[in-house]
């Protein structure tokens, strides 16, 4: 048997690295953190990101335009009618196709959706990192409404396929505005609740007060966008500044915080389900009547009644199916709001029916330069709330 | 978005500072875009950032493309934006190909060159086209940079941590070039193969 020796040097100035991840609930996907620490102080850290890279940009390229849709929802997987617009944006500005004011608001509606359910789907796993478990259980609850509101449009609860360029595929059915109404009317309340649990929890605020502080330029260098910049005091939103979808013609309010720590990127994601709520709503009010799909032939299906009847309706479905559609040779960028920040698509077109470079601008990818600069010199368990109130979803840091 | 004839001043006003920095704008579906020469790409990003009456000080995104087969064959983008005037503004460095292939026989060099780790990324001959890193300027460019060299093999001068990103630090290729074949990649298991023989 070995004695024991007395220790000799200060172990407790030794800075230990430790692996975080990749597989880790805290990690919120397939992220590894290599953390040097100092006892419980953060002293360096390097995220290392590639382990769910599976190459859709290049894939991209192989597909013909209006396959690569359901290719793209699959990059950020919480947000999937974000990138579906992207994309679907982007090609509707290459071939300069104007899409039907109907499709607009539906489009609009669908995104708002998706952006409360992101935020829910942020909120649970937050606070489930921070020890609310039960918050989980109600935010995956309203979660499941909306999912049950994309079913019933789209026929699928995650990567719907509903936007198509042109439009939307399919009308919302009949009693879908019942229940979409219903939801967005009851979420505020919900909302309410939300912050009933966690704004007067000592734990919460404890944790999240004055933690993860970077400063608003510091932000603006590292091309930080969405609710992280807004919640340092910069009202910065694509939907104000640029003109897409019906948001011009609604109206909402851009929640800002004010010294940009966890807690108020917590209060800023959360007034914005509250905002998105509201412009559900309005949607709805004003949904205007008319074709839900522009009627360019050239690149969009016929409907399908017309494919008995009308032989040039078969050919066009026959050619958009098995070719697809040219595009004619340029670039463009298009970024939107999404719910992590800019959410930009580039397309190069080279006259084929295949797209030469699809890229995405991905928030998550991005924001996540901002991540070392929050934790460094905190406790290893701020990091970890940091870490879940930055947002990363990894689908869309690796694509 | 500046419009056309905003595009020609912007372009006469980095004429009359950095003479030939500019080689040609493009216009095109509402979207700006300055073509400059990848010798002063610098140069012009910075005079577009402190110029008191431009301003695009925001780097939305740096992406690449591959024209392949047009010469040159590589562009790096850099989307700008100035916050306050809500203006994007694209600027693409074309940069052309030095491999002694040179594009011209895909067959032969789909792409999968040496790996960068031979020569080192600052390391002359590696056969790679090459380009300022802004990172000094734009600090959110790190990542996005390390994503292009990562894809296209494209050497960023004076970046701090070129290394691959999301790909496997030992792959060897560039695999967004468009002489890049689709599918067949293997999957590797390094390090679990061994262990169960």
């Amino acid at each position: 048997m070995t004695e024991l020796r007395e220790l000799t040097e200060d172990r407790t100035r030794e800075v230990m690295t430790v692996n975080i991840g990749p597989h880790h609930p805290a990690t919120h996907g397939v992220l590894r953190l290599v953390v040097d620490l100092e006892g419980e102080i953060v002293r360096e850290l390097r995220p290392v990101i590639g382990y769910v890279h599976t190459g859709i940009e290049k894939s991209c390229e192989d597909k013909s335009y209006w396959k690569v849709i359901p290719f793209v929802e699959r990059m950020d997987y919480v947000s999937y009618f974000f990138q579906m617009e992207a994309f679907c944006g982007a090609v509707e500005r290459l071939v300069d196709l104007e899409i039907p004011p109907r499709a607009k608001y539906l489009r609009t509606l669908f995104l708002e959706l998706n952006r409360i359910h992101s935020h829910l789907v942020w909120l649970g796993t937050t606070a489930l990192d921070l020890g609310a478990i039960s918050m989980l259980w109600y935010c995956f609850r309203e979660r499941d409404k909306i999912l049950d509101l994309f079913e019933m449009a789209c026929g699928q609860r995650m990567h719907t396929r509903y936007f198509q360029v042109g439009g939307v595929i399919e009308d919302i059915p009949l009693g879908f505005e019942r229940k979409c109404r219903a939801f967005a009317e009851e979420m505020p309340i919900r909302v309410g609740q939300y912050q009933d649990l966690l704004d007067r929890n000592e734990v919460f605020l404890s944790r999240t007060k004055g933690t993860g502080i970077v400063p608003r330029e510091r932000l603006l260098e590292l091309g930080v966008t969405g609710p992280l910049l807004r919640a340092a005091g910069d009202p910065w939103d694509l939907r104000k500044a640029f003109d897409y979808l019906a948001y011009p013609e609604v109206d909402f309010k851009i929640p800002v915080g004010t010294v940009g720590d966890n807690y108020d990127r917590y209060r800023v994601r959360v007034a914005e389900m509250v905002e998105s709520a509201r412009i559900v709503v309005q949607c709805l009010d004003a949904l205007p009547d008319g074709p839900f799909i522009a009627d360019d032939r050239k690149y969009v299906l016929p409907p399908r009644s017309e494919l008995s009847t009308s032989m040039e309706s078969l050919i066009h479905h026959f050619k958009l199916v098995t070719e697809g559609y040219r595009v004619p040779p340029s670039e463009i960028y298009y970024s939107i709001e999404g719910p992590r920040g800019e959410l930009g698509c580039f397309v190069v077109a080279d006259g084929s029916a295949k797209p030469a470079r699809v890229h995405f601008r991905d928030p998550s990818f991005v924001n996540l330069q901002a991540f070392r600069e929050m934790a460094l010199g905190s406790y290893v368990a701020d990091m970890i709330a940091s870490l879940g109130m930055l947002d990363p979803i990894l689908g869309g840091v690796d694509r | 978005m500046p419009d056309a004839p905003g595009l020609e001043l912007i372009r006469g006003e980095i004429e009359r500072d950095r003479p030939g920095a500019v080689l040609a704008t493009s216009f095109d579906r509402g979207q700006a875009a300055l073509i400059v020469d990848p010798e002063h790409v610098l140069e012009v990003l910075r005079w577009l950032r402190d110029e008191p009456a431009h301003r695009y000080d925001f780097l939305s995104s740096l992406h690449a493309a591959d024209y392949l087969p047009a010469q040159p064959r590589f562009a790096v983008h850099y989307e700008l934006l100035n916050r306050d005037r809500v203006e994007r503004l694209r600027v693409k460095a074309l940069l052309p190909d030095p491999s002694p292939a040179g594009g011209d026989d895909i067959e032969d060099s789909p792409g999968r060159e040496s790996p960068i780790s031979e020569t080192g990324p600052a390391g002359q001959g590696h056969g790679l086209p090459e380009i300022d890193s802004c990172v000094e300027l734009f600090p959110t460019a790190e990542a996005q940079e390390r994503e292009v060299f990562d894809f296209f093999g494209i050497v960023f001068r004076g970046h701090p941590n070129l290394t691959r990103i999301l790909m496997p630090d030992d792959y060897v290729g560039w695999p967004q070039r468009r002489d890049f074949p689709i599918g067949g990649e293997p999957v590797t298991f390094t390090y679990s193969e061994r262990a169960y023989d």
